[in-house]
């Protein structure tokens, strides 16, 4: 089998004072989406920091393509082929919509997304993409931060909390744009609240729980009382 | 015409002060730093430019050519070398930091020049004017000042909202974090705002010198006018900072027409008057 494209391997975080990762090993396939799972405070958005480059792991290594993304700066990684949608989106408030979605392209990494492929994906965002990001719906601003995402041409992709704060049915149609943007091969990791649509939309899973993986296998494989035990740890 | 002459003069000094406003309107905009030491900063470009014309006999306004780099330069490596280290948090050590800088800069300069007070010579622009009607002349300088102002405030405008360094700007000041994860580097584009802002602390230091007399310790009554004509504007900004300099000169204007002893405390009056009814400014963009 071929190396896998992201290999985490023995992740020790430390976010302040208190340890948030422990001993976390996971790899992930082009093309595979891998659902992150567990309550508030299991590590997941912490996990995304060490990845992404803005928190500096304690131990272990992360590798993508087999070459470690430790020491370098968070813009070298998102260089590298690592993307993320945060958490609660972070769109640059006193930039347009555009100015966004070329930010997000600032560090000129080649593949097919452009401003134009974007704005084909969501076309509403055309339409307002003069306007500042704050005056656009909560599902809107959600569109922007995956596309800011996508223009840097990731090959590794974290969404964070991507239904956070979205009325369902805009959730829906979000999810519904998913394959459009996953046909290209990339691949993915979902932190999602929702847990029964997490295991759907994804091939494997893999839940936290206090800082460790407390499961991890095929998203189909495991019983609703499983994962509930692994969830919560009871 | 009695009233009209100085409400005139008034609207063009109020260019000078918004070009001492302006390079403090776009740190406070960008990295959210009070620079306590932007008067000296100012009266430091003004000895600069002193020194350069003695050196060189160029008329002073020929010597922006290389104060304004120079000054940028400046700007640059204060920012690299020593205010990143406390940009981007808490907004009390960068406070405490650039007051040191201003008793720095003030002692440094009164070592090296003594406080003799000096003044800079642009030839006949100095006393020329333009007749409009009989009764109201309009200088060369505070005409050119102004019309320097204005240039600088527009050209600043453009460069915060239509380059690709000025959404860095914007970037960086909205979210340092996923700036950098798009690879801005924070310390850089900070420190490139600090240069740009010097480079307008040049120009205002200059114009500053061949308006008035200056000497080592007149920084801080300079940054009182940046202030008041931010804020009179509206934090954040650069239009709102230009009119906040203009009612600050228009109001002196009227105040020492009354009565010369009431200039300056006319202006500082307008700005309570201000900031009782508009807290915020009258034209504010940045929140907080």
């Amino acid at each position: 089998m071929a190396d896998p494209l992201l290999e985490v391997s023995d992740l020790g975080v430390c976010y302040g004072a208190a340890q948030a990762v422990h001993d976390l090993s996971f790899t992930l396939n082009a093309g595979e989406m891998l659902a992150l799972i567990g309550a508030n405070g299991a590590g997941k958005s912490t996990l995304f920091k060490a990845i992404t480059g803005l928190v500096p792991p304690r131990r272990g290594d992360i590798r993508l393509n087999a070459r470690t993304l430790l020491g370098l700066a968070p813009g070298r990684i998102t260089a590298a082929g690592v993307a993320m949608v945060p958490e609660g989106r972070r769109l640059f408030r006193s930039l347009s919509v555009e100015e966004n979605l070329i930010l997000g392209g600032n560090v000129g990494r080649k593949g097919p997304w452009s401003l134009d492929k974007v704005y084909a994906v969501f076309p509403i965002l055309k339409d307002k993409r003069h306007q500042p990001g704050p005056s656009l719906s909560g599902g809107q601003q959600q569109m922007v931060a995956i596309g800011r995402a996508l223009m840097s041409n990731p090959q590794v992709l974290l969404l964070d909390e991507l239904s956070l704060g979205l009325a369902p049915v805009v959730i829906k149609d979000i999810y519904a744009l998913l394959p459009a943007i996953l046909g290209e091969g990339l691949a993915t990791i979902l932190v999602e609240q929702d847990v029964s649509r997490a295991l759907k939309v994804s091939q494997r899973c893999l839940c936290m729980l206090e800082g460790r993986a407390s499961l991890a296998g095929a998203s189909g494989d495991f019983s609703h009382a499983e994962i509930s035990a692994a969830y919560f740890g009871t | 015409m009695e009233w009209i002459n100085p409400i005139v003069q008034g609207v063009l000094i109020g260019g000078l002060y918004a070009l001492f406003a302006a390079g403090l309107s776009l740190i406070f905009g960008v990295m959210r730093l009070v620079n306590i030491a932007h008067g000296d900063l100012i009266v430091l470009a003004a000895y600069l430019a002193f020194s350069l014309v003695g050196l060189t006999g160029l008329n002073p306004l020929m010597c922006l050519v290389l104060v304004v780099p120079l000054m940028g330069l400046l700007g640059y490596a204060l920012q690299m070398g020593m205010l990143n280290r406390v940009s981007g948090g808490d907004v009390l050590p960068p406070l405490i930091v650039t007051f040191g800088l201003s008793i720095l800069i003030q002692n440094g300069l009164w070592t090296l020049y003594t406080a003799d007070g000096h003044k800079l010579s642009a030839g006949a622009l100095d006393t020329g004017s333009l007749p409009i009607v009989p009764g109201l002349d309009i200088g060369y300088m505070p005409l050119l000042t102004f019309v320097a102002a204005v240039a600088i405030i527009a050209g600043l405008q453009y460069l915060f909202y239509r380059t690709a360094l000025g959404r860095a700007f914007r970037a960086v000041s909205d979210d340092g974090e996923i700036a950098q994860i798009m690879g801005l580097d924070r310390a850089r584009v900070f420190a490139f705002a600090m240069a740009l802002s010097m480079a307008v602390v040049a120009v205002a230091g200059v114009f500053l010198a061949i308006r008035t007399n200056f000497d080592p310790f007149i920084g801080p009554s300079r940054l009182l006018f940046g202030f008041e004509a931010v804020i009179i504007g509206g934090l954040g900004n650069l239009w709102g900072t230009l009119a906040g300099g203009v009612i600050l000169g228009v109001a002196q204007g009227i105040g020492a027409k009354i009565d010369p002893g009431y200039q300056i405390l006319a202006g500082h009056i307008a700005f309570l008057v201000i900031l009782a009814f508009r807290p915020r400014g009258l034209f504010p963009r940045i929140d907080g």
